[in-house]
């Protein structure tokens, strides 16, 4: 049996009224790539929030390497949606990177001249060290998300979770991403990724996880990823106009 | 007139508006990226209702058990603002007008009875509502030096948990912080400060010295060390000033001189700010214009599309 970095067993969770996410099982393969894809409220960041214990859930286990997430908190790095904090907080770019490190510093003392360093590496890797001093709320939408997948990158985690991390950047930023989520897997990292375009699933992940309330389908890309299942995820409604000479239109009504 | 303001007692009440104006103008930092401003005007409000009681059941004024009655009062009332929030369809700043109404009319309420009873019109409660610095004894400035000092090192020691706690709180939570435990601080030291405020600035007034401070400090600098630095600055000298300047006559408010003082640091901010102040900004947009309007003549060689 293969080695699994990540088991949910029974997940159930709910926002108000509405059941989001239902009998949620799950494991998934140590060191792979995964690209979690489903409609919208199709649950997919409640998913990752209600295994990192960010959102509530109503029932169900979640087990990373056989331990619980508060044994495991320290080796799981998350990256959140970019509009979940306030960009307007008055700090530069380093200092956010440097929030990666607090785990490592140790609460109540201040980071050192390593750490510093640390991070501005990180952020150099996402191309980023000219804006190292730049004030956030400067800088694009794409240059927020590198500052957040450097924040993630320092605090030297075995297993990723990020939530549409190429949701809104340009290509440049998009390559720059996919790059190091590659290298996380070849330093052998297990990497979740919310992702919304289907063209890109293929080329990006190895692992692909259907998801829509439940899971649908979860396994290897080649496998796993085909029409059928797609339009099973999506509520049968996807219209396929490739034949058409067209893209891929998933159609949002169910 | 100005022996007034060398007088020993004087000077320990000068000392301490200043080390309360640090203190609100560094808790006020964290309230407003908190994004809960308005909520130190709610609990400010909802305290006077528990001065009002502990002196009823005392019978004297005692200034710690005051802030006692001040502080569970204003306790109860965060707890409501959470409750309505969290259980109710209300949206929270409705719940913080709801709290701050109610509780301040209970505590209106409660000073007419107060007053009417022996010794309650001599005890100078009515202080309570716009602030009396002068009405302090030794004992009371000491309890709100004290207390002062303890809420600027509380925000002091911790202060890159604050700022990570703030900026995102998941991630936080995700890097071993606990976010319930802050939250617990956050409204300990919120609530301390608003309590020991109220004596010399009044429950109407005290969340001025909160909110204005910081955004106030904002109009200086991008770094959040820097902004919580200047907005104690801004606090202690709104609180030393506009203490002294009420000193200078007899029987008046030291609130609104305080938040006088404050808002005029604030206008001067505004206009001469470094950052995003009102000059500025304009000199920067004239300068731009000017290098649009030199080049301007020549666009014609460079359109595109149709000549």
């Amino acid at each position: 049996m293969e080695d699994v970095a990540i088991k949910v067993e029974n997940l159930f969770a709910s926002y108000r009224k509405n059941t989001v996410l239902s009998d949620v099982n799950l494991a998934v393969e140590s060191g792979s790539l995964t690209g979690i894809v489903g409609p919208n409220g199709a649950g997919k960041s409640t998913l990752l929030k209600s295994m990192l214990n960010l959102h509530p859930s109503l029932t169900g286990s979640v087990a990373f390497f056989g331990q619980p997430f508060k044994k495991m908190k320290k080796k799981i790095g998350y990256v959140p949606q970019r509009g979940s904090v306030d960009w307007d907080f008055p700090t530069d770019a380093l200092d956010v990177v440097t929030m990666g490190l607090y785990g490592h510093i140790g609460w109540l003392k201040r980071p050192s001249r390593f750490h510093k360093e640390k991070a501005y590496q990180a952020l150099e890797k996402m191309g980023m060290k000219d804006y190292a001093k730049r004030q956030i709320s400067q800088l694009s939408g794409g240059q927020q998300q590198r500052v957040f997948l450097a924040r993630a990158l320092v605090q030297d985690a075995e297993l990723y979770f990020m939530d549409e991390p190429l949701a809104g950047v340009d290509a440049a930023t998009e390559h720059a991403i996919m790059t190091t989520l590659k290298e996380l897997k070849t330093l052998g990292k297990t990497v979740m990724v919310v992702h919304h375009d289907l063209q890109t699933v293929a080329e990006y992940f190895d692992h692909v996880l259907l998801l829509n309330q439940t899971v649908i389908e979860h396994g290897p890309t080649n496998q796993t990823f085909t029409k059928d299942n797609i339009s099973r995820t999506y509520g049968g409604n996807m219209r396929w106009m490739r034949e058409e000479d067209h893209d891929v239109v998933p159609s949002i009504k169910q | 007139m100005w022996s007034h303001l060398l007088s020993s007692n004087t000077q320990w009440v000068l000392a301490s508006t200043m080390v309360l104006g640090i203190a609100a103008g560094t808790v006020g930092c964290l309230a407003y990226w908190k994004r809960q401003s308005l909520m130190s005007d709610a609990l400010a409000h909802a305290a006077l209702p528990g001065v009002v009681i502990a002196f009823l059941l005392l019978g004297e004024k005692n200034l710690f058990v005051l802030i006692t009655g001040a502080s569970i009062s204003a306790l109860i009332g965060a707890y409501f603002i959470e409750w309505v929030r969290s259980s109710t369809r209300i949206t929270e700043d409705t719940a913080m007008g709801m709290v701050l109404s109610i509780f301040y009319g209970l505590g209106i309420m409660l000073l007419t009875i107060a007053n009417r009873t022996a010794g309650g019109n001599q005890s100078g409660l009515d202080s309570f509502i716009f602030g009396q610095a002068a009405s302090m004894v030794q004992s009371d400035v000491l309890t709100m030096f004290i207390l002062a000092l303890l809420v600027i090192f509380i925000v002091g020691v911790g202060f890159k948990e604050w700022k990570i706690y703030l900026f995102d709180p998941s991630f936080a939570k995700g890097a071993g912080l606990s976010i319930k435990g802050m939250n617990g601080l956050y409204t300990a030291i919120l609530v301390t400060t608003i309590v020991i405020g109220i004596q010399a600035v009044g429950v109407i007034l005290i969340a001025a010295l909160l909110i204005i401070p910081p955004v106030s400090a904002l109009y200086w600098t991008h770094a959040f060390r820097w902004m919580v630095c200047l907005s104690a600055i801004f606090g202690g000298l709104a609180g030393v000033l506009g203490t002294a300047i009420s000193a200078l006559g007899s029987g008046w408010p030291t609130g609104p001189f305080i938040v006088i003082v404050g808002s005029c640091l604030f206008i001067l901010s505004l206009i001469f700010g470094k950052e995003r102040g009102l000059l500025i900004t304009f000199l920067q947009f004239k300068r731009q214009k000017q290098l649009i309007d030199n080049n301007k003549d020549l666009s014609h060689y460079r359109t595109k599309g149709v000549k």
